[in-house]
């Protein structure tokens, strides 16, 4: 009943919807054709304002990515495609967040402009550590936004590992390690091939001893590929799984002044995907992701065929 | 053919015109003329929406809602059991592995991208057919999140408007059509998904299942735009995922059909409704045959059916549904039971 009457407006036809605003007050003034008229042109303004002003908020996802048309704000998926390309194809649906088993990817918010919706890896919260072998995120995408030439974590190309704080890096100072990597209130989980090839386990429940400390070298998924390869051991029982090049190494450096340290060195093998970051123990991570550069290590001849068929 | 054109239109924005009284078939006019002998008072009529209301159990409604909500609910469940039933959101999923991508994303992306993909073609054939027979726009009132919320917010609006604490400032219908346009150009032009940024469906789908977000800020400002100043008007006079639907339900089977022989022309129906143009034909003299389909831009919400006290609004599914299905004694009961109470 006070539907009826609430809407008195909308229930007379919609010619004398625009000219009688006030039905019940000034019925037969307004029922003028001038007044009829003037009410169409105010309607016109008003669509025309509404027009410029919902446009204007949609074109407000310009600007975060002013001077980023072709830069990453963050860390993509494995199989990203360069990101003017991966922003005008993702659909915003979120599969490879749900598919990832140790949930490292995360969708984007408002602050990222048209970025709204679209996946990312915090690698230093969560670092993608290939434990899913088959690439889940990369077969979840729908659009190909992670391209679905992509088969194997060697052709992976999120960024590439740099050595950014050396400093602090406990290697070069001659230290050890030994504890809980990222302290007792991290959540971040890694996969330890030796303890369970299924489930990764909480970085919490692993603790460490080391007397140069080479956690970013240890738990590099493409270092343990590598090892694997060379025993003869194949990643789930295929040899294209092999990288074909090592991605980090402690070496031995020697600087002009003939001090001698060691130093986690990043190889061209290295595909960017952050456990390295992710792991380690200093404050602030001695060594992260640049994921706006790859390596030029060459893609896979596998790789090419398949992306040869793809285009 | 003719009608579907119309119907077209209408979705695109044409306010619909009164028929010349020779486009009203013979039958209609003789309904329309013994209806003018039939004089109906005001105190019948209330007489009979009390009566209706009283009855009435807001059948459809409840069956939209418990849809919609089932719908959200099942992408949430499905994450959070890891049970992998419906994967995704609403702007692309997989239903027990199953693609379905929606056609206004799909489209969006396509535009953007400036390549088919063939990966969300089978993804967007499956929701194409699934809506062409489901009604298009019946996505709107049956599965996006935005619909329910705003359609809460509208209760609010209608309240507060009849106090005269909000008013309802209305915009021309074209105005979704540009948009439309726009969004399609700027999407083509810029190489973003431009829409995507502003869709409430995507932004509450999202946040529904993935966790709340900034971005619903907008939402709640779009909200608070419907209930203070402009009734419906995201649905109404923006939405380009409307008329994408709305495209694809033109010929489709499910409708919401018309049937003016014991309608009181009192226009509860219009009250109700989203796109009131849609019922237009209720209006007295409007309808040009005795039982008409209900236009393009209609969500399928129901809201109608429930609300007409006379039963002359009714879902049909075209070839199925037979006008024997509908409840004839009802409908011969109907006057006599009017003049009964007054």
């Amino acid at each position: 009943m006070t539907q009826a009457t609430n809407t008195k407006a909308e229930n007379t036809k919609p010619e004398q919807n625009k000219a009688s605003k006030k039905p019940s007050k000034k019925k037969t003034i307004n029922r003028g054709p001038g007044r009829r008229a003037q009410e169409a042109r105010r309607q016109f303004l008003r669509s025309v304002a509404l027009t410029v002003g919902v446009t204007s908020v949609s074109l407000a996802g310009f600007i975060p990515l002013k001077g980023h048309a072709d830069t990453r704000l963050k860390m993509r998926p494995p199989g990203a495609l360069t990101e003017k390309d991966f922003l005008a194809s993702c659909i915003k649906c979120g599969q490879c967040v749900q598919v990832c088993p140790v949930n490292a990817i995360k969708l984007d918010d408002l602050d990222t402009g048209f970025g709204l919706g679209t996946p990312y890896i915090e690698a230093r919260e969560q670092a993608c550590d290939f434990s899913c072998d088959g690439l889940q995120c990369v077969l979840a995408c729908p659009t190909g936004s992670l391209t679905h030439v992509l088969d194997y974590p060697k052709d992976t190309r999120m960024g590439i590992a740099k050595l950014d704080k050396p400093k602090i890096c406990l290697a070069v100072a001659g230290k050890g390690f030994k504890g809980i990597a990222r302290g007792p209130d991290y959540d971040g989980v890694l996969r330890y091939e030796d303890i369970d090839r299924w489930n990764p386990i909480p970085l919490k429940d692993h603790p460490y001893d080391v007397e140069i400390c080479d956690l970013c070298v240890q738990a590099c998924p493409i270092e343990q590929r590598y090892n694997q390869c060379q025993e003869g051991n194949y990643p789930s029982g295929d040899k294209n799984q092999c990288p074909p090049k090592r991605a980090i190494g402690l070496e031995l450096i020697e600087e002009k002044n003939g001090v001698r340290h060691m130093k986690p060195v990043v190889y061209d093998g290295c595909v960017g995907c952050g456990v390295c970051e992710m792991i380690c123990p200093t404050e602030q991570a001695a060594i992260v992701i640049d994921y706006n550069e790859v390596t030029k290590m060459p893609l896979s001849p596998e790789y090419l065929k398949k992306s040869e068929g793809h285009s | 053919m003719n009608r579907s054109l119309e119907s077209l239109l209408q979705l695109l924005g044409r306010t619909p015109r009164k028929p010349k009284k020779d486009e009203l078939s013979p039958e209609v006019q003789k309904i329309y003329f013994y209806k003018k002998g039939e004089k109906v008072t005001k105190a019948q009529l209330e007489a009979l929406h009390d009566e209706h209301h009283k009855n009435s159990k807001n059948k459809w409604r409840k069956r939209r809602w418990l849809t919609l909500i089932a719908v959200n609910l099942l992408f949430v469940v499905s994450y959070y059991l890891d049970i992998q039933l419906l994967e995704g959101a609403l702007t692309a999923s997989r239903f027990m592995g199953f693609h379905m991508a929606d056609l206004n994303s799909a489209l969006q992306v396509m535009l953007a991208h400036k390549q088919v993909l063939i990966n969300l073609m089978i993804g967007i054939t499956t929701i194409f057919i699934l809506w062409f027979i489901l009604g298009g726009r019946t996505f709107c009132s049956w599965v996006c999140p935005y619909h329910l919320l705003a359609e809460w917010a509208e209760k609010v609006h209608l309240w507060l408007a009849a106090r005269g604490l909000a008013k309802n400032y209305t915009f021309h219908r074209g105005v979704r059509t540009v948009f439309y346009i726009i969004f399609a150009l700027l999407a083509l032009l810029t190489g973003y998904t431009v829409y995507e940024f502003i869709s409430p469906t995507g932004i509450l789908s999202r946040a529904l299942i993935y966790g709340p977000t900034l971005a619903l800020a907008w939402v709640a400002f779009l909200l608070l735009f419907e209930i203070f100043l402009s009734r419906r008007a995201w649905c109404r006079y923006v939405c380009p995922i409307g008329i994408t639907y709305g495209l694809v339900g033109i010929f489709s089977p499910v409708r919401v059909t018309y049937d003016m022989t014991d309608c009181k022309h009192e226009g509860d129906c219009r009250n109700v409704c989203l796109v009131p143009h849609v019922l237009d034909v209720t209006i007295k003299n409007r309808s040009t045959d005795v039982e008409i389909g209900i236009g393009a831009d209609c969500t399928r919400c129901g809201l109608c059916v429930d609300a007409c006290p006379t039963n002359s609004l009714n879902f049909e599914f075209k070839g199925l549904t037979h006008k024997s299905s509908k409840p004839e004694v009802e409908r011969s009961l109907m006057p006599e039971k009017k003049e009964e109470q007054s």
